[in-house]
């Protein structure tokens, strides 16, 4: 085991990050959230010319390669910056169902395209009904001579409303909650019997409502076998989410840290009170903790097992999930009032972790999930 | 010692509860049961109502609208009020400013303000923080100098609840710059419409708009509207934040709260199940249920304890109050981030103004998450509760 970069890993955060210092300080973030999309169109740019955007795909295809310690890299780094770009949503997301379930051909024509910051896509997936359960799944697509078409709606679809495409799962046969019969259609946003409700999540982040109603669909490889490049791709998502948290908690801490030592009451930086060096320590090891658990992410996001994937995953969102509601209600609770404040820095990566706890199932739901399946350590 | 509820009071509780599900408007306690805020007019409109009916100030001195109730009595009272989501008075009016003047101003003040404080005529709003003098609050440095039959008064006040609705401000202020910290603080009543004043909002993270920056420059202020002794305003204001920090515990809040979660949980499910049925979030349930009965007796004792205790002395267990009542009401938030799940992600701030667009997911979700991140406040605010620690190691462990 080995938990240092490579020369090459090494260059690729040095350069994430320094786009990050450069492009997202507090200030411009703010501009970035009043443009229509709520990100900043231009970044999106850099990220194709630096790489970021074909990172996870085959070379083969227009990518570079990159596995699940390269995505950690661009994601912690992210997780610093509060990044508004639909990364997430078109890279990690729908970018691992294409690597997962589409044809070669799928592939060919739209990996280039991701890379080169051209098509951004989205993955229409949950439903008002279903909660955390992937296979709760009511939209329905039905074969009509050679066009599928589907109907439902999607729910909380993140960038769903600045997408080009949606990636969306629908029911080709089963019942309710059956993991057979799930099928991944990719849909033109803009096609006829698409509509889309755009709105902010608390952190700013944008998501959307979708209805279809007929519109047609292209089957993302075999129709009706989607649930297992679903699975697996949220386990991925949980992996990506897991890094950008640690970024997100970092920066809450250092904050706090720098406030602690800055702020003076009673005559003295509030640091000097044991009290509250107790309490950043208590963040710190937290966030260590949490630290370790990306990495174990990162190490089993390419597991093949699905059990023992799933079983990994659940425990990193069980301990990302309380040590960034322990960080992040610390670090406000640390600042006292001017941590309340939209103006100052911290309340913004508190609702993001708050975002990041919720997405993909919150901590009780997986830890529900590890010890239904008997927990991690096997008797 | 008798630990059961005599009979006399029971109907006591009982009137209480008759009167506020009756009397205080439907559409209000609605508003304030769905975790929305409500308006000026919505909160004059009920505290006029509880004060035409006696109930506004009844923990003050009988001659000024008191009632003289026990303790028990006035714990029903607070209760009962919160469990049926009726808007409490004003705080900064019948809890502090009022308090204060019925103890410590004098006859001509207590005539021109506590009638129209009781009834709201006049809101106020508390300049007590400073953006140096938050926890150490004692470093203040608004100063106040006398002129004639005037102070003039120089400084910025933060963190001003409603100051934006207020119109009448009380502020501690530094009269006498060389005394010792504690020794040079006066506490002054101002007219917000005073030429020198500048209100400035500041939005919390929630998206709200509760707290005002308050700057003073050269703002002339009469000389009769100190109250008490120059030089005296720390004795008032450490009277006035022990009972800040009683009324922080609110119990019968988080009573209703809990009846409202459970009632939401048995709406949502997951899968099958209804989230009220599943035995992880029921016992995360119980757990605060659990804490929060203890804090009720615990509340009891202390009220029962102060009565006893000197005026203008809070029992130092009030602290116990503030920080197990600020905790289980943040426990209670985040019980409802559970129960709605991925729906408290959508920001839906048109909520607050009356639904024009359909909301997205369940119609009770959208104050879930801003509630969450606004009740943060609650162990910072009335004293942080590192500092109530700091009070209970002292003055009671004597550490
Ligand atoms: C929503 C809201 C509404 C408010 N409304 C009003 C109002 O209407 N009027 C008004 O006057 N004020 C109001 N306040 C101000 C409030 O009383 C202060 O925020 C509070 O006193 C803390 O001060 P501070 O924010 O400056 O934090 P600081 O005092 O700077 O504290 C920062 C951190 O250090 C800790 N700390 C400080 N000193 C010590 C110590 N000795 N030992 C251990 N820990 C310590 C604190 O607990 C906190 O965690 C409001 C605050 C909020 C958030």
């Amino acid at each position: 085991m080995d938990f240092d970069l490579s020369e090459e890993q090494s260059l690729l955060k040095d350069s994430v990050e320094k786009l990050i210092a450069q492009h997202y300080d507090f200030e411009q973030r703010k501009k970035y959230l009043q443009t229509p999309e709520g990100y900043a169109p231009d970044l999106w740019a850099r990220y194709a010319e630096m790489g970021l955007l074909g990172l996870p795909f085959a070379e083969a295809e227009g990518g570079f390669s990159g596995g699940a310690v390269e995505t950690m890299i661009v994601m912690e780094a992210f997780g610093r910056g509060l990044v508004l770009e639909p990364y997430f949503a078109t890279v990690v997301l729908a970018g691992g169902l294409l690597r997962h379930a589409a044809s070669a051909a799928q592939r060919a024509a739209l990996i280039p395209a991701i890379a080169a910051g051209e098509l951004r896509l989205a993955f229409a997936q949950s439903e008002r009904q279903a909660r955390y359960d992937l296979s709760d799944i009511a939209t329905t697509a039905t074969r009509e001579g050679t066009r599928w078409n589907l109907s439902g709606e999607k729910s909380l679809v993140l960038h769903g409303d600045s997408a080009d495409r949606l990636i969306v799962s629908a029911r080709v046969s089963g019942a309710r909650r059956d993991h057979d019969g799930i099928g991944l259609f990719l849909v033109d946003a803009a096609s006829p019997g698409v509509s889309r409700r755009g709105y902010a999540l608390q952190d700013g982040t944008r998501a959307a409502e979708i209805t279809l109603a007929g519109a047609a669909g292209e089957p993302l490889g075999a129709p009706d076998r989607g649930f297992s490049a679903i699975e697996r791709v949220v386990d991925e998502a949980i992996a990506a989410l897991a890094a950008e948290a640690i970024g997100v908690m970092a920066v809450m801490h250092e904050t706090t840290l720098d406030y602690l030592k800055t702020r003076k009451q009673f005559g003295r930086p509030i640091g000097q009170f044991q009290v509250l060096q107790h309490r950043a320590v208590d963040m710190f090891v937290a966030i260590e903790q949490a630290r370790s658990m990306a990495f174990f992410a990162t190490m089993m996001a390419g597991e093949a097992d699905a059990e023992e994937r799933r079983r990994a995953m659940a425990a990193v969102k069980v301990q990302i999930g309380r040590s960034g509601r322990r960080v992040g209600q610390e670090a406000i609770q640390l600042h006292g009032g001017i941590g309340m404040t939209m103006e100052y820095k911290v309340g913004h990566y508190f609702k993001r972790m708050t975002m990041i706890e919720t997405l993909f199932g919150d901590a009780d739901h997986h830890l529900g999930n590890l010890a239904a399946l008997g927990g991690l350590i096997a008797v | 010692m008798d630990l059961a509820f005599t009979k006399e009071e029971i109907a006591f509780r009982d009137e209480m509860r008759h009167i506020f599900r009756n009397e205080i408007p439907e559409t209000i306690r609605r508003k304030a049961t769905e975790g929305r805020h409500l308006s000026r007019e919505e909160i004059v409109t009920s505290q006029r109502i509880l004060n035409a009916r006696g109930l506004a100030v009844p923990h003050w001195p009988s001659e000024w609208g008191g009632r003289d109730w026990s303790p028990v009595q006035l714990y029903f009272y607070q209760d009962e009020m919160q469990q049926a989501n009726v808007p409490p008075p004003l705080p900064f009016n019948v809890s502090m400013v009022g308090p204060v003047i019925a103890s410590f101003g004098n006859e001509r003040q207590k005539r021109a303000f506590l009638p129209r404080i009781a009834n709201i005529d006049i809101w106020f709003c508390q300049g007590f923080s400073e953006p140096g003098s938050g926890s150490d609050l004692a470093s203040l440095r608004t100063s106040a100098k006398r002129a004639g039959d005037f102070y003039i008064v120089n400084g910025q006040k933060t963190w001003t609840t409603l100051a934006q609705y207020a119109d009448w401000i009380f502020c501690l202020v530094r009269t006498d710059a060389s005394a010792k910290q504690q020794e040079g603080i006066s506490f002054l009543l101002i007219d917000m419409k005073t030429p020198g004043i500048t209100v400035r909002p500041i939005q919390t993270i929630d998206g709200g708009h509760e707290v005002n920056e308050v700057f003073l420059d050269d703002v002339k202020v009469p000389v009769e509207n100190l109250v008490g002794e120059e030089n005296k305003g720390w004795d008032y204001a450490k009277f006035l934040l022990g009972n800040e920090r009683t009324g922080i515990a609110r119990v019968g809040t988080s009573k209703e709260r809990i009846r409202r979660i459970k009632e939401l949980a048995a709406l949502e499910r997951a899968g099958e199940q209804r989230v009220i049925d599943n035995p992880r979030f029921r016992e995360k349930l119980a757990a605060v249920e659990v804490e929060l009965k203890a804090l009720e007796l615990t509340q009891l004792r202390v009220v029962a304890n102060e009565r006893r205790g000197a005026r203008g002395k809070p029992d130092p267990a009030s602290s116990i109050l503030k920080i197990k009542g600020s905790e289980i009401q943040q426990a209670t938030t985040e019980l409802l981030m559970d129960v709605v799940g991925p729906y408290a992600m959508p920001y839906q701030p048109q909520f607050e103004e009356g639904w024009n667009e359909p909301p997205i997911g369940p119609d009770y979700a959208a104050p879930a998450a801003p509630t969450y991140f606004n009740w943060r406040k609650i162990s910072i605010y009335g004293g942080s509760n590192e500092i109530q620690r700091n009070i209970i190691a002292k003055a009671i462990l004597g550490l």
